[in-house]
């Protein structure tokens, strides 16, 4: 224990030649020191050992790839003589698909500028940090956004007969109204899961879906004027 | 007292020397201490915090996505490095020499191979990370600013890839390049003049190449370096690796509920 001298607090002190902090504690406002009880480890060196063994698995799986596959290589560059298909690398392919059906501002410059744009914010909207179930609260006004939403893609995806884009959105928005049917009291877990999924969660699988569909069908379904081709038709 | 030494005794010693003590500022031991000097001390592993929760070392938490993609970097820069020694930017040069990596450079066809799958594997493994902290919810307060400098690393990573892509100067690269780059023609306004900044003229030729191979080889990796060094710093500085349940919010939830449990029960 202190000196009680140490608690007084005279007329004549004087706070900038002599600062002292006084904390009065009461019982029911006392500070609370939660002490971090979570198990932590040392990053050196069990954290650093685990991480080179995964590089060092991965390095082996790749070394193992590139013994086995060549990477292509065509005839030389050539101006006057257009491929076809010519296809951009793998990743740009699902774009790629897009310029098929939309002009390019549209699906070139458009559409991926939203797209990167709309990762950046996610962070700073409150709905995706508090991140409710969508359909928990406030259930019919979001329920009537959610149709009208899901209708206007739905049919400006028809309009424009991009059926590679609308079958994932028809099964999400199936998977969305069975969320909306669902509460955290159903009866399947399954169903329980639905319904505590948030806004951000049901866009970005949505996104997620759509790339994956479009990137396959663009690599792997597209043969010469980017015509449906099978697989197992070959080029 | 046993009169041979362990192997691990011989690297103390090691590490007592005057020699090593002048490089490794942590200097020796194995105490925790010690352990959280090895990281403190050291610039580039002081990018990271000396302890991590144990939970979330377990393979469920990250699927290690963040840590490979890592390693496919360096595994792009140490196969990077060796081709660029048998690399002319120039057309039509540049197919020769892709040639004579495949067929006369010693292990080249490897090093090639190697290099080309990495870079597949990075952009995959850069993509299925961004997937798994989004899902995680991992942006969380305070970890924005880090996602953003993730995205940053998603388009860098897609730009590295890209611009590699032309490098060998087949047909292959040649048309990719080629269908890729009419889209910045699409760019209402200034479309032709971005177009032609990027290739140095108004279709894929010898400038094209010449700058996609500095955009490559320099300022692409150098700028990525520094967002990453920035990005494993942040995940220090705003409280290590997520993880819901340590989340300030849900422990004070948490001790809440603790204490009117206990008030009830009294």
């Amino acid at each position: 224990m202190a000196d009680s001298k140490d608690f007084t607090a005279g007329i004549d002190s004087n706070a900038k030649k002599s600062p002292r902090r006084i904390v009065f504690i009461t019982r029911r406002t006392s500070a609370q020191v939660k002490a971090d009880t979570e198990d932590q480890i040392q990053t050196f060196p069990e954290v650093l050992f685990r991480a080179a063994v995964a590089i060092q698995v991965l390095a082996i799986a790749l070394v193992w790839i590139a013994l086995l596959f060549n990477a292509p290589l065509e005839g030389l560059a050539d101006p006057s003589h257009t491929p076809t298909p010519a296809k951009a690398p793998w990743y740009f392919l699902g774009l790629q698909e897009m310029l098929h059906y939309f002009p390019p501002v549209v699906a070139g410059v458009l559409v991926p500028g939203l797209v990167v744009m709309a990762l950046i914010v996610i962070p700073y909207f409150k709905v995706n940090i508090e991140a409710e179930g969508l359909f928990l609260k406030d259930r019919q006004r979001r329920l009537r956004i959610f149709y009208l939403i899901a209708t206007a893609l739905s049919v400006f995806l028809l309009f424009f007969k991009v059926y590679a884009a609308l079958i994932p959105t028809l099964i999400m928005a199936g998977v969305m109204l069975l969320a909306a049917q669902s509460s955290p009291q159903s009866s399947s877990a399954f169903r329980r899961y639905l319904a505590a999924r948030p806004l951000s969660y049901w866009v970005m699988t949505w996104f997620l879906f759509e790339l994956v569909v479009l990137t396959a069908i663009g690599t792997f379904f597209r043969g010469p004027g980017w015509s449906w081709v099978w697989p197992w038709q070959g080029p | 007292m046993a009169i041979t030494k362990t192997i691990d005794q011989y690297f103390d010693d090691l590490r007592e020397t005057r020699v090593w003590r002048s490089i490794f500022r942590s200097g020796t031991g194995s105490s925790t201490l010690k352990r959280a000097l090895a990281i403190q001390q050291n610039v580039f592993l002081h990018l990271f915090s000396t302890k991590v929760r144990t939970r979330l070392l377990s393979f469920s938490a990250t699927w290690y996505l963040g840590t490979l993609t890592l390693g496919t970097f360096f595994i792009l820069i140490a196969t990077g490095i060796p081709l660029m020694l048998y690399y002319h930017p120039s057309a039509p040069q540049a197919y020769a020499d892709t040639k004579d990596l495949q067929f006369v450079v010693s292990s080249g066809m490897f090093l090639r191979n190697l290099h080309r799958w990495s870079a597949h594997c990075m952009v995959f493994l850069v993509f299925a990370h961004m997937f798994k902290v989004f899902y995680r919810g991992a942006y969380r307060t305070p970890r924005e600013f880090n996602w953003v400098i993730g995205v940053i690393l998603l388009l860098m990573t897609l730009l590295l890839s890209y611009t590699g892509y032309l490098l060998p100067w087949d047909q292959l690269a040649y048309w990719a390049i080629t269908v890729g780059s009419n889209i910045a023609s699409a760019v209402p306004l200034m479309g032709n003049k971005i177009h032609f900044l990027l290739l140095g003229g108004n279709a894929v030729n010898a400038n094209a190449l010449l700058r996609f191979y500095v955009l490559h080889c320099m300022i692409l990796p150098l700028a990525a370096m520094f967002f990453v060094a920035i990005h494993f710093w942040r995940i220090r500085k705003d409280g290590g690796l997520y993880s819901h349940s340590s989340e300030p919010a849900i422990l004070r939830a948490k001790a809440l509920t603790a204490e009117t449990t206990a008030e009830e029960a009294q």
